[in-house]
């Protein structure tokens, strides 16, 4: 039994429904108890999509398992396929119903569908998300991909593009990017998967020249069937950084047997110049902390200290399947890799290092505001926050552009952090107080500018004691426009002294109009 | 005596789009400040409450899950001690706690770990420091709110024996919504009046035969069950939504203390004028709009009345995960007769209905609200009516605020 505060991996099928929801005409049905639904919300509010997710599932209650909670799997899946007419079925189980032991697979392949159904195996009490999705995907690519499918007749090499998902960090941006970065070159996509693609995409992908492999964690084990069955090659250097997107670009070109102009490759970020320009020279040696899934953390740490020049003190993983390659990177770094899944122990390594700036998930955005750490995020899991409405890319030369932002943008400015050290007790600036350029003075207690605030909006009307702490359980970012608005209600009713009732009338005579 | 009301209700069975009980932490942890949550459950378990939660960002998180593994299954590793120790690192890292909820889940309760006799016996080895209880939130067996349900009637048997009249008032409310409904009983000359649950662990109130009780919430169906056990006299009332709910709740209090019905219109008249006034702003946003409820709390019952009898909205069809006929006997009442109610869930069919009826405001889940926006339909997702104050006179006209603001959003909305 595992003390978890924080998970940085959902259970193996959600990366399945990741995997899913990605795709065109692909259907999962779940087995799984009432309340598992809850997954829904990772697509339609975290990623904000605009579907719902291609999944049913059984919700199965307590009641159903003293009866025959196998017929009402095979109902699920015979209903969603009259309802959704799906290319291809996956079926499967989450933890719950791994227990009760239904064999999802051998019932679905007793309905007699006429479209394939892939059963998944996905222990849940092992294997966790990334896993999930990468065996999900595995399993489609296996059962879908023709094995007599011919080559392309383009004149241009043509690659496919592995990995994003639903539910990715950047996946949406970083395709983009690389796909415009590819045509630059000369290169064509043949298919995108599993994000966008269908069952007859998944047919075709043999027609590819070789494969790239954005995101190892999810495409790596397809990848590697691929190469076998179709003897396509595999890119493997994944472009995030500006130092990796040009080795990215001679790895494609070595595949391909192409020749890439120069002027393709140097000055397309902005980055190398923004880290050389002499505003960026305090940025040397800041000690940074790295965590997250094995590829990004593994690139954020040569970004970090081969084009940023901060000091990489720390970096680790929790991906246990590509935990070597994490080792061998920190290796180049002196420093020993993290390998772990427990936030625990990666919040009592923070805090021993005491880092100036960390670079993880959203699950070091606690570590870091415990203990008062600038954060940048760079890797799932990821909130909403973390899907933004505008372009940003990880990868190729804009990705390193909004790296190059968003890293920094936590550190404390050069000018105020020189002040600091020589005036240490200013009111406003001080040791104690977050960067002023972040606008909101975090660490201290919230009280203190409020109340400033407060007096300095406020006239001089007459509260009552008791309706001023009414007022104080008035949640604190609309206080001031509840204050003011009950102080106006008073002299346009004449009230000289505010009390509760004079706050609840204000309230009931404005409470339409906000 | 009395016959309940018996309207026709549309059962349903299939696929049920509904949190499970272990939700109910989400607000339960920052009404009891002193508690924390710990899960016994999957890795599903962990991440659903992450998903919800983790948006914020927790210096000192108030729940946790120790996820049971391969080994705890295969038997390699016996499951009560592993569970001890999980329990003894968690009380190191946060000597602050004072009462800790083992809460379990589907799975926990599929391999019928016995989690009450755990708390015992964490109990016996933490006391007097920290008190250790347990409730299940499992899916198979709680419905979002039902979480509460189960948490507070794990409680019931701490509160102390009092053979004092007093007035309890039962369900999670808002802090602001405790303090006007405390002001007005105070007028009125009702009390003492306590709360259940109390704003810190230490604040247990006493209970008996001269208890009398108040159901603020329709979801606590076992709370009330083991509250009458213990001697405890429920008051059946309509629930304190809108500005008659509440009148007719607070006059269900004030004649079990004979308060003298010129006293009670002196008190209470006010405060009922005032909150008519305010909701009579929002009547021409809401009048003759129809609304579709999807199951989620039990509080669909009461809120449709509200909006209905109230506001003069159309209900549609009015779906609740589960109907306690007695508690809402006095809401069943006051609904429009012929009213559409459905108990229980088949989302597919359900979303047939709702797509057919193309009603003005869609109430439902976060997993539908987004899909049924892009189909054009306007939608207010339910799981903010817990989460908002909502209960009582001065909250009336937020909660109109709340259907009547996606409606007006949608009309200003440029496509």
């Amino acid at each position: 039994m595992q003390l978890t505060l924080w998970t940085y991996e959902a259970p193996p099928h959600v990366g399945a429904m990741r995997i899913a929801t990605a795709m065109e005409g692909v259907h999962y049905v779940l087995h799984a108890p009432q309340g598992d639904t809850y997954a829904d919300l990772l697509f339609t509010m975290i990623e904000r999509r605009p579907k719902r997710p291609p999944v049913t599932y059984t919700t199965f209650q307590a009641r159903d398992l003293g009866g025959d909670t196998a017929e009402l799997f095979k109902t699920a899946v015979a209903e969603a396929y009259e309802r959704f007419q799906p290319q291809a079925i996956l079926v499967g189980a989450s933890c719950t119903a791994e227990l009760i032991q239904d064999d999802p697979g051998g019932l679905a392949q007793a309905l007699n569908l006429p479209v394939p159904v892939i059963p998944l195996e996905l222990p849940a009490y092992q294997k966790k998300e990334n896993w999930g999705a990468a065996e999900t995907f595995y399993r489609l690519v296996r059962a879908l991909a023709d094995p007599a499918c011919p080559r392309h007749t383009g004149s241009r090499p043509r690659c496919n593009l592995l990995g994003p998902t639903a539910l990715g960090f950047r996946h949406r941006d970083d395709i983009t990017e690389i796909t415009g970065l590819l045509d630059r070159i000369g290169i064509d996509i043949g298919v995108v998967a599993p994000m966008g693609a269908c069952p007859a995409d998944l047919a075709r992908l043999g027609e590819a020249d070789f494969n790239i492999v954005l995101y190892p964690e999810i495409a790596n084990t397809a990848a590697q069937w691929l190469q076998k069955t179709f003897r396509q090659p595999t890119v493997k250097t994944v472009p995030i950084g500006v130092g990796a997107t040009r080795d990215f670009i001679a790895e494609v070109a070595d595949v391909a047997g192409i020749e890439v102009p120069a002027e393709l490759v140097a000055g397309s970020s902005r980055l190398p110049w923004y880290s050389h320009s002499v505003d960026s020279t305090y940025l040397t040696g800041k000690r940074v902390f790295i965590f997250g899934d094995a590829s990004h953390a593994i690139a954020a740490a040569r970004i970090a200290h081969a084009e940023l020049g901060f000091k990489v003190v720390g970096l680790g993983t929790y991906s246990r399947e590509m935990a070597r390659e994490v080792r061998d990177a920190a290796t180049h770094y002196g420093i020993e890799a993290l390998i772990t899944d427990d936030y625990l122990e990666v919040e009592s390594r923070v805090s021993e290092l005491q880092p100036d700036l960390v670079l993880g998930t959203q699950m070091e955005r606690h570590i870091a505001k415990r203990l008062g750490i600038p954060c940048a995020v760079i890797s799932a899991p990821v909130h909403v926050q973390d899907f933004p409405a505008r372009y940003s890319p990880q990868m190729g030369f804009e990705g390193a552009n909004v790296i190059f932002d968003a890293w920094v943008h936590p550190l404390m400015m050069g000018l105020e952090e020189h002040l600091l050290a020589m005036f240490r007790d200013d009111f406003e600036f001080h040791g104690e107080a977050a960067p002023s350029h972040l606008g909101h003075p975090v660490s201290v207690s919230p009280v203190v500018p409020e109340t400033v605030a407060e007096v300095a909006d406020s006239d001089d009307t007459d509260w009552a004691p008791d309706a001023e702490r009414e007022l104080r359980k008035i949640p604190f970012f609309v206080r001031g426009k509840a204050r003011r608005n009950t102080e106006r209600f008073a002299r346009e009713q004449g009230i000289a002294r505010i009390t509760i009732e004079t706050l609840y009338h204000a309230k009931a005579h404005f409470s339409s109009q906000h | 005596m009395t016959a309940l009301p018996n309207p026709p209700v549309l059962q349903e069975r299939g696929q049920r789009e509904v949190f499970c009980g272990l939700t109910g932490i989400i607000w339960l942890h920052r009404k009891i400040q002193d508690a924390f949550f710990l899960v016994v459950g999957s890795r599903t378990c962990a991440h659903l409450i992450q998903s919800a939660a983790g948006v914020m960002i927790f210096a000192e998180p108030r729940f946790a899950t120790a996820i049971i593994e391969e080994r705890d299954l295969a038997g390699m590793a016996d499951m009560n001690e592993e569970l001890d120790k999980a329990v003894t690192r968690l009380l190191e890292r946060r000597p602050d706690i004072r009462l800790l909820f083992l809460v379990g889940s589907c799975p926990s309760e599929v391999i019928k770990l016995d989690l009450s006799r755990a708390a015992l016996r964490l109990s016996r080895d933490h006391s007097p420091r920290v008190r250790i209880l347990s409730y299940s939130g499992s899916g198979i067996e709680t419905t979002f709110t039902q979480g509460e349900d189960a948490c507070l009637a794990s409680l019931v048997s701490e509160l102390p024996a009092s053979e004092d009249r007093s007035l309890l008032v039962v369900g999670a409310l808002a802090d602001v919504v405790e303090d006007q409904f405390k002001r007005i009983f105070d007028d009125l000359g009702i009390g003492p009046v306590h709360f259940l649950p109390p704003r810190r662990a230490a604040d247990l109130p006493g209970i008996g035969p001269g208890t009398s009780f108040l159901l603020a919430q329709p979801f606590l169906a076992e709370t009330a069950r083991l509250l009458e056990q213990r001697g405890a006299i429920r008051l059946s009332a309509p629930f304190p939504l809108g500005a008659e709910g509440t009148t007719a709740w607070l006059k269900a209090a004030a004649s079990a203390w004979n308060v003298e019905p010129e006293r009670f219109e002196r008190v209470v008249s006010p405060c009922r004028e005032r909150s008519r006034a305010a909701l009579a702003r929002f009547r021409s946003d809401l009048a003759g709009k129809r609304v579709f409820f999807f199951p989620d709390s039990q509080l669909e019952i009461p809120i449709a009345r509200f909006l209905a009898t109230e506001l003069s909205m159309q209900l549609i069809e009015v779906g609740t995960p589960y109907l306690h006929r007695a508690h809402l006997a006095e809401e069943l009442a006051l609904l429009p007769p012929g009213t559409q109610l459905s108990e229980g869930q088949h989302v597919e069919r359900q979303l047939d209905r709702c797509r057919a009826a193309q009603p003005d405001i869609t109430v439902c889940g976060l997993g539908l609200a987004n899909p049924l926006e892009a189909e054009g339909l306007t939608t207010k997702w339910s799981i903010e009516l817990l989460f908002t104050p909502i209960h009582g006179y001065e909250q009336a006209s937020d909660l109109a605020g709340l259907f009547a603001r996606p409606l007006r959003r949608s009309l200003s909305l440029v496509a």
